[in-house]
């Protein structure tokens, strides 16, 4: 037992030193659906571009806990509100052994703004950028700017050369409908570089010899399967063909638990669940109700608040696999507060009066929209809110579809009532913006239920521009302040991320469901 | 002659028919822009792409323009991938044909085989038995049967893969499987999965059959001119009962290939189901409609080979003859 012992501290010592030998180790891994291309400008699904930031790397990037660090810019210094000096990484090579310089990070920008670019919205601060010297570049912005280096991590940075000898300098434009070189061939700076891609049956990589940064991981192959079935995903990884999967179904959760040679991991995700509902209209449009909208009135939005029973939504439906939030926001972002978690509390009679003050005493009828194959079990947390509304009276009528029939009705705001989802990401102004703002050119543009207040309307633009630390963080809080009180949604629970990992390997789970390589280590 | 060209005409309209339908259903799949571009993307951007890829036309203008490409060889473009997808069918179609294959001439070979000795041992306890099992194969769904065969033969005994297709050689641009060993092992569970179904079906038919013909009047006069047994029920009795069996393969040859869908996600086997089921998910409706029509060809192609099928098998259809019913 002794001896035992010291030789696992002994393992762990040397583990800790980085003395350990680098092995011969394939790290294999599956995820639900695949990886749809490897150009991440011309791709709106976020598990291809999070795959894709082992290949690609930005000017920033997030470390596992998700704070920016720096990436191809070494260090930035900023000569006034809007104007930035970066100073580039040197001796970085990209894949094809091209040596990397500022001209690859202006084209790279240039490419984000191009026509059917999926990372242009990510840029809309940035006005423009300029090479400087060889290793550096200059961006100014739109204004002050307080998210650029979170904005950067978006961009991936391309060889000029090899995108423009392949015909790849635009990501494809959506008016060809085409592809290009660029979609099915990868050429980054990042830690691995592809060797092998197909949409059916997954991706090969190889650790990039000419990495510019320090070595973490123990990999010297990498294989990536999609495996949809959530059955068969399991088996895999409970067969030993694969070291990883997710995302781990909760009902097979158990059956990993149970098996001694795998884990499951899991951290809150950073996207929240919520109901909307139409401030907007003078009348809903699906309801009993007519000649006025009961969710103009603020009693009402509180009373279904205060109707609904989270907690046991949580503990029942979710099965644990969520957590409690009391706003838009979650603690893995930038402009959180503790106060931001806290909502009214679950309390039937209290709804019932506020109700009956609005006008409603014996309730009234509403639609609620609800996607049934995009949030983890949406469509039961929608049937769930469907009883506890009927206990105070409101008659919800449940119109539970697919996500494509789902999207396409809210995105019309043709809807009343409408359980969505939104991950809030590191910096909690791009999810005020487009869910708080009132509705307008470019922004509030999911804001389904039309919320809208002035002064949080002039405090989200105040939050865009503010670059004082502390001051933005006060602005943030009197914003979600605001409307917490006037309930412009209903947050329902944030979601947890669930892994189930083979105990042969290591690696950090984060937030936003990405699986970072740099960090994939083997037991011995 | 004449019969070949209603046989063709009948074909074509058949495609036509199910382009239509495939059509006229599809737009109930919702709006594929929201899957095309990320959340973020703006409103006026997501309009533009559903702009260029016409997704605004009504549904006759699309199902139009669909057949004028079609007619002129061209399947479309998938808005998924935004590759064609004659493209995407190509790279998956030997995954799809060979998994099919393997089951049907495994499911074929070995029901014809069990079914003639269950008709000419009927009174053997094991005969029985299989009888039995080939309940089991007929009445199990394909993904209950394929994740049954998933947590035996992949997790508890860990024999075969639990999804995938080994490794593949590439011959004159087809991708076999079958030259490999991981490519053979990653075959047995999918092929056995989606065999049962057809085998099961084989056995009892070609018992059932055996069994009459065995009663017929020119076996009995084989045995009494003093034929062997063997020969009697092998060549004689066989060949007679092996018509309604050919029927019935041939049309679940092109079933096989409709459920290969489900056994292609249960294995993530690489192939057309697979492909289907994830463009149903994307709403990729030009997609759609293409595997519909491939699916409608493949079946009128196999119709129309088992019909000439039987010219070879049954010497009074060759003749000219109207079939009688056994």
């Amino acid at each position: 037992m002794k001896k035992r012992l010291s030789a696992a501290l002994l393992a762990l010592a040397l583990a800790a030193a980085g003395a350990a030998p680098a092995q011969a180790e394939t790290f294999r891994w599956a995820f639900q659906s695949n990886v749809g291309g490897l150009d991440s400008m011309s791709t709106g699904d976020s598990s291809t571009r999070n795959f894709l930031r082992n290949i690609y790397d930005g000017l920033t990037r997030f470390g596992p806990d998700l704070a920016v660090e720096p990436a191809l810019a070494e260090s930035w210094t900023r000569k006034s509100d809007t104007l930035w000096t970066f100073k580039l990484r040197p001796n970085v090579v990209f894949h094809d052994g091209a040596a990397f310089t500022a001209d690859d990070v202006v084209f790279s920008y240039t490419r984000a703004m191009s026509g059917a670019s999926d990372v242009k919205p990510r840029l809309a601060t940035v006005k423009g950028m300029r090479k400087t010297g060889p290793l550096e570049i200059e961006i100014e912005t739109v204004g002050p700017s307080p998210t650029l280096l979170n904005d950067l991590t978006y961009m991936d940075v391309f060889s000029a050369d090899w995108a423009t000898k392949n015909n790849a300098a635009e990501p494809i434009a959506a008016s060809t409908r085409g592809e290009n070189f660029a979609s099915r061939n990868a050429n980054g700076t990042g830690p691995f570089k592809v060797v092998k891609f197909d949409v059916a049956t997954g991706v090969e990589l190889l650790p990039h010899d000419k990495w510019w940064g320090k070595k973490e991981h123990g990999i010297t192959r990498a294989i990536f399967t999609p495996i949809s079935n959530d059955s068969t995903r399991v088996a895999a990884l409970l067969s030993g063909q694969v070291d990883m999967v997710f995302p781990l179904p909760e009902q097979d959760a158990a059956r990993v638990r149970a098996s001694s040679n795998h884990q499951v991991l899991t951290t809150p995700e950073d996207r929240v669940i919520f109901l909307g509902m139409d401030q907007g209209r003078d009348e809903l449009l699906y309801s009993n109700i007519k000649g006025k909208n009961p969710f103009k009135d603020q009693r009402v939005r509180l009373a279904v608040m205060q109707a609904i029973d989270t907690d046991l939504i949580r503990e029942k439906v979710m099965r644990g696999a969520a957590f409690k939030v009391g706003a838009l926001m979650t603690s893995a972002a930038f402009g959180w507060d503790k106060s931001m978690d806290e909502r009214p509390p679950y309390d039937v009679n209290a709804a019932k009066k506020l109700l009956a003050d609005a006008g409603y005493p014996n309730g009234f009828t509403v639609t609620l929209d609800c996607p049934t194959d995009r949030y983890t079990n949406d469509q039961q947390i929608c049937v769930a809110i469907v009883g506890m509304l009927a206990q105070i009276g409101v008659k919800v009528d449940l119109l539970a579809q697919t996500r494509n029939l789902y999207f396409a009705k809210i995105g019309k705001r043709d809807t009343s009532f409408y359980l969505h989802g939104w991950g809030v990401g590191t910096d909690g102004q791009s999810i005020m913006q487009l869910l708080m703002h009132t509705p307008g050119q470019g922004i509030g543009s999911w804001n389904v239920g039309n919320y809208s207040n002035a002064r949080v309307d002039s405090l989200i633009k105040e939050i865009g521009a503010e670059m004082d630390e502390k001051k933005r963080l006060a602005l943030f809080k009197e914003a979600f302040d605001i409307h917490r009180a006037e309930v412009g949604v209903i947050p329902v629970h944030g979601q947890m991320l669930t892994w189930a990992v083979s105990k042969k390997v290591t690696l950090r789970q984060r937030a936003d469901d990405y699986l970072d390589l740099r960090y994939v280590t083997f037991a011995r | 002659m004449f019969s070949v060209l209603t046989r063709l005409f009948h074909a074509l309209a058949t495609m036509a028919a199910m382009a239509l339908i495939a059509f006229s259903l599809l737009h109930l799949l919702g709006d594929p822009v929201e899957n095309m571009a990320g959340q973020e993307v703006s409103v006026e951007d997501k309009e533009r792409l559903r702009e260029a890829f016409g997704l605004n036309a009504s549904v006759p203008e699309r199902f139009a323009s669909f057949v004028l490409a079609l007619v002129q060889g061209d399947l479309g473009r998938s808005l998924q991938y935004r590759r064609p997808i004659a493209d995407l069918f190509a790279e998956r179609v030997p995954a799809t044909v060979e998994l099919v294959l393997v089951a049907a001439i495994v499911s074929i070979v070995v029901g014809t085989l069990l079914g003639v000795w269950a008709a000419a041992k009927p009174d053997n306890f094991l005969s029985r038995l299989v009888l039995t099992g080939s309940v089991v194969g007929v009445s199990l769904p394909t993904f209950a049967t394929g994740t049954l065969l998933i947590y035996l033969f992949a997790v508890a005994v860990p024999i075969f893969p639990a999804f995938g297709r080994g490794e593949t050689v590439d011959i004159w641009g087809w991708q076999t499987g079958l030259l490999t060993r991981s490519g053979l092992m990653a075959l047995v569970l999918p092929g056995a999965t989606l065999g049962l179904f057809q085998l099961g079906i084989v056995l009892r038919l070609m018992r059932a059959e055996m069994l009459d013909v065995l009663r017929a009047n020119f076996v009995l006069f084989a045995r009494a001119r003093g034929l062997p047994e063997r020969s009697v029920v092998l060549v004689h009795a066989l060949r007679s009962a092996m018509l309604p069996v050919v029927t019935v393969a041939g049309i679940n040859l092109a079933g096989l290939v409709a459920y290969s869908l489900i056994t292609e996600t249960v294995f993530q086997w690489p192939g057309l189901g697979l492909l289907f089921i994830d463009a149903v998910q994307f709403a990729d409706v030009p997609l759609l409609a293409a595997y519909m029509v491939f699916v409608a060809f493949v079946f009128v192609t196999i119709n129309l080979a088992v019909d000439l099928a039987y010219r070879f098998i049954d010497p009074r259809i060759r003749a000219g003859q109207t079939m009688q019913p056994g």
